[in-house]
């Protein structure tokens, strides 16, 4: 088993993957660039090591700072976390290169995936569903006028080698194509080093549903349920639900089988997910890209299923077994329970509430100093926090405060919970988007579970 | 003469208009970057840049003066 790790990454995902590695008996290193060095995992990590000032680039992007932190410690893993370095084949190349033990896929299958172009045609291949798109990045807005064309109206335009709905929108004729490329363009360039732009078809009514999937270190890829990821603003996510209310048993089936298969396809290893756009009203689904690492929201997965990611992605990574029995088929008897061999046994249902640092009607940035910090406690509540009271927020980093997590015994009981968890967490300093979850929580669309990624405008109207 | 000020706690990712430029009401005068998201701040009337008092990589505080049109 792995005896240390290094953690390259910092607030709230640091802190969760520090204290699964100490329950573990696994000694935890973990890095700060001089922005964080008075944030919480900073001072729960058995050790801690500057490396840089607060400018990503200069720190968590900062491969060799990372690795020489690594040796200076004796660190034998490096863990990754998720953003910065996590999906760089690069990274872990160097880090495999250098004799450490890589917490994540191989290099390979990071590659494959990080090109959404790439994973797109390489999914087709493997017989998983994927929407009419483009084959090759697209340089040209010309090419990109005919490859709409040839698609259809409305068309989604993004970076190929994007992520985090960076630049991304939807164009319903020629001259929205030809903005949204421009804009996807511009963004794609400064923010991933690489212009090349996918179209695929744009579905008015989707759901955004993605498939925890786990590589076993003997080869064998299981599902372990889904993650309902469709209430976001700009394209990314503000809350997440498990199970999805908005699929029927058998896509829910069709879904998990079709990760399995992606997985299978790369020989993934470890902790992945597989994001689906569901069509509510066609009951089908198309894959939109994989995620070769640990995601923002496992939480609700671990709630429902009593597994710690976290720890699989440490046995995993020293060639061992997982925890749980993955020969244990699902309870029939168990309604709550997913069937199906690649299954895992599931119980309840668990929302998570993204706690960011902006404002709750215009969700621009709002860092500060945080004076009040109480969170919430009780039944079937967890947080996941990044900071505590005394902390700065500062412009450097994304607007993840904490993750607020719930589990029930059904939605009912979890949203009840939620709308008191909400309540209770005080959060002063920073602007938050408390309220939001308050207003979120009560709408009836939500509440109804008849929602789909259309719902926070609809919410917050401009 | 009227002050454009920050928002918000940020980094100064672009500076698009120059001391001297005429602009327009709604005009992009520089970009923001707080929180891996782009702010642009925009001339609010029009007029001439008489200072800019941000360079490319500054951090201002909420509050700051970013630019005075005349």
């Amino acid at each position: 088993m792995l005896d240390s790790v290094l953690v390259a990454n910092r607030g709230e995902i640091a802190r969760r993957v520090l204290r699964t590695a100490r329950r573990m008996g696994i000694r935890a290193v973990a890095v700060y660039s001089d922005a964080d060095a008075d944030l919480p995992y900073v001072r729960e990590a058995d050790q801690a090591v500057p490396i840089g000032p607060a400018q990503p680039a200069r720190s968590y992007l900062d491969a060799a700072a990372l690795i020489e932190a690594a040796r200076k410690t004796g660190a034998a893993a490096v863990h990754p976390g998720y953003g910065f370095l996590a999906e760089n084949a690069d990274f872990a190349r160097q880090v495999i290169a250098a004799g450490l033990t890589w917490v994540g896929p191989d290099p390979e299958a990071i590659e494959q995936m990080g090109d959404k172009i790439r994973a797109r045609n390489l999914m087709e291949r493997a017989g998983v569903p994927v929407s009419p798109g483009t084959r090759e990045p697209v340089a040209d807005v010309a090419v990109a006028v005919a490859e709409a064309d040839r698609i259809g109206y409305p068309v989604m335009v993004k970076a190929a080698a994007g992520g985090g709905g960076i630049g991304m929108g939807a164009a319903a004729d020629e001259a929205g194509l030809r903005a949204a490329f421009e804009t996807a363009s511009s963004r794609a360039m400064r923010f991933f080093g690489s212009a090349g732009i996918l179209l695929e078809r744009f579905v008015p009514r989707a759901r955004h549903v993605e498939v925890q999937i786990l590589g076993l270190a003997d080869g064998r890829v299981l599902a372990l349920g889904e993650r309902d990821c469709s209430v976001q603003r700009r394209h990314q996510k503000v809350a997440e639900e498990t199970p999805s209310p908005g699929i029927s048993a058998g896509l829910r089936e069709r879904m998990l089988a079709a990760a399995v298969q992606a997985g299978e396809a790369v020989g993934y290893r470890g902790a992945g997910t597989v994001e689906c756009l569901v069509d509510v009203a066609a009951g089908s689904f198309v894959f939109l890209e994989m995620n070769t690492r640990l995601q923002v929201e496992h939480p609700v997965t671990e709630l429902v299923t009593g597994i710690d990611l976290v720890e699989q992605q440490f046995l995993i990574a020293a060639g061992a077994p997982p925890s749980f029995d993955p020969a244990d088929p699902a309870d029939p008897a168990d309604p709550a329970g997913p069937a199906g061999p690649a299954a895992v046994r599931s119980a309840g249902h668990a929302l998570e509430l993204r706690v960011y640092a902006e404002d709750p009607v215009r969700f621009l940035p709002g860092p500060g100093t945080i004076t009040e910090w109480a969170e919430p406690a009780g039944a079937g509540v967890r947080v996941d926090a990044g900071y505590q009271a005394g902390n700065t927020v500062t412009p450097f980093y994304d607007p993840l405060l904490a993750k607020l997590c719930v589990h029930g015994a059904d939605r009912a009981q979890a949203l009840n919970r939620a709308r008191e968890a909400v309540a209770a967490f005080r959060i002063t300093g920073p602007k938050t988007n408390l309220a939001f979850h308050a207003d979120l929580l009560t709408s009836p669309e939500f509440v109804s579970g008849d929602y789909d990624t259309s719902l926070v405008s609809k919410l917050r109207p401009r | 003469m009227a002050e454009v000020r920050a928002e918000m706690v940020a980094n100064v990712w672009k500076v698009v208009a120059a001391e001297g430029d005429h602009v327009d009401d709604g005009d992009t005068l520089v970009i923001l970057e707080s929180m891996k998201m782009e702010i642009p701040v925009l001339a609010e009337g029009r007029g001439l840049i008489t200072k800019m008092h941000v360079a490319e990589g500054d951090v201002v505080q909420e509050g700051d003066v970013i630019a005075t049109i005349g």
